[in-house]
């Protein structure tokens, strides 16, 4: 991106003032990108914003409370810095965010789905929408929309929730966009036992690794989560489904209203189990009875957090 | 007695302590015949139910679940049913989702004096539960 030299004398310039800044930095092979902790001037160099910096660093940030950080963040992660401030996670005035312009995001998946084994790619580079990804056999040249991770098609953010520092490429576009939500309307066109088995089909492939909770940047309980304890003992050591599908409703559950669709669970499930459908289909639904978007506003209050004595959108049955 | 003719269904309540427990029990000691299908867990408060209750049940084989409290604005600490309306009335909105009818689950009010709309509500639950039969099965 045209942005990252002046993006880099920035953080060069503000890094006296901090304890650490995160960034990305280029990964153990082409198409891996890495979270960088730059504390040294030598640390800024390895710098990197590209499609393939897809980590929500956001995630780091309640870990890091009482330091002072700097954050480089895209325009949807920024709306989980929203979010973690209004919940009082993290202090606004410990932190400095470094906001770019979001080149795009490539789902890993998608391209193992067009160029086949990752491990073979030996180069990967990207031109505008253009995508060419070199292995030994060929070099094939794909579109960069049609790699997007599905998070990327449903919400479209052009400016960030929050920024210090703001950086932009004038020649870019938003590449995110407004579609419908194919995964949800697609699970929605089923009737209820399709959609039983799908659910009972995925979640039986859980291995209850917990990535999507250790990822997700709202998941603050850590060694208090309730999928770990023993008092209360809500998840028994069973490998049934049940138990499996119990703990995706605990997260999904805890993130009502707090998810801000960053789709980390989603990617860092090794099963590449849909589970991001259910946030958000509870973030549909939230919006439908509170016109409430999460994330969006740092003063806002949270609908579970609070009441009307007479809800307008909920119809109550009466016997 | 069970609504349907069949055998008896598995159907949870969570009652608060307050109202509904109440009525239940004036319900009991009017003698309102009631079918015998639900087995009550006793909250100190609606505001106590945490919606993961009831998708815990339904996982662990219930066929369906009743929340019943204090009817708004006579919650007996203020609140609790306020807060419960809008995190049980979207639990009930994930379901479809998840592949269960809306209807194996429900929230009501019903006050401690309410001994018969009490008997009423379980009537009515309990043949709304028969009629979607058994909850969906986990194994293959």
């Amino acid at each position: 991106m045209k942005y990252v030299a002046e993006l880099k004398a920035k953080i060069r310039e503000k890094l006296p003032e901090l304890d650490v800044v995160i960034g990305w930095k280029q990964g153990f092979d082409p198409v891996h990108a890495s979270p960088a902790f730059m504390t040294t001037p030598e640390e800024i160099e390895q710098l990197v914003v590209n499609p393939l910096c897809v980590q929500n660093l956001a995630t780091y940030l309640p870990g890091l409370k009482g330091k002072k950080v700097g954050i480089v963040a895209r325009e949807c992660d920024t709306r989980s810095i929203g979010e973690l401030l209004q919940e009082s996670l993290i202090e606004r005035e410990e932190l400095t965010v470094f906001s770019v312009k979001c080149p795009g995001a490539v789902d890993l998946v998608k391209l193992r789905q067009q160029v086949g084994d990752l491990g073979r790619v030996r180069s990967i580079s990207f031109d505008g929408p253009r995508v060419t990804v070199e292995t030994p056999d060929e070099s094939s040249s794909l579109d960069l929309g049609e790699l997007l991770p599905g998070k990327c098609r449903v919400m479209a953010y052009d400016e960030p929730v929050l920024a210090d520092f703001r950086f932009v490429d004038p020649d870019q576009d938003t590449v995110c966009r407004e579609e419908a939500d194919t995964d949800l309307v697609a699970l929605e066109q089923m009737d209820l036992d399709e959609r039983f088995a799908y659910w009972r089909g995925h979640l039986d492939r859980c291995i209850r690794c917990y990535a999507c909770r250790n990822v997700c940047p709202m998941c603050v309980c850590q060694d208090q989560c309730i999928a770990d304890t023993r008092d209360p003992h809500w998840l028994s050591a069973e490998t049934d489904v049940r138990q499996k599908w119990m703990f995706q409703l605990i997260h999904a559950m805890h993130l009502a209203g707090r998810c801000t669709e960053c789709g980390e669970c989603e990617r860092a499930c090794p099963m590449d189990i849909p589970i991001l459908t259910i946030r958000r289909k509870l973030n549909r639904e939230i919006h439908e009875l509170f016109g409430y978007t999460s994330g969006m506003d740092v003063d806002a209050v949270p609908p579970l957090l609070t009441f009307q004595p007479e809800e307008k959108s909920i119809t109550e049955r009466e016997w | 007695m069970s609504a349907g003719n069949g055998r008896e269904l598995r159907i949870v309540g969570f009652l608060c302590n307050w109202c509904s427990y109440g009525g239940a029990d004036t319900a009991g000691v009017s003698r309102l015949g009631q079918p015998t299908d639900l087995r009550i867990i006793r909250l100190p408060c609606t505001g106590r139910m945490d919606p993961l209750f009831m998708f815990k049940a339904l996982l662990s084989g219930a066929d369906g679940v009743l929340v019943s409290g204090c009817h708004p604005r006579d919650c007996h600490y203020s609140e609790g049913n306020f807060y419960a309306r809008r995190r049980l009335e979207l639990a009930k909105r994930l379901l479809p989702t998840l592949g269960f009818d809306s209807g194996r689950f429900e929230y009501t009010w019903v006050s401690a004096s309410e001994g018969k709309r009490w008997q009423q509500v379980v009537t009515a639950f309990t043949e709304q539960i028969h009629t979607l039969g058994p909850g969906p099965k986990f194994s293959h």
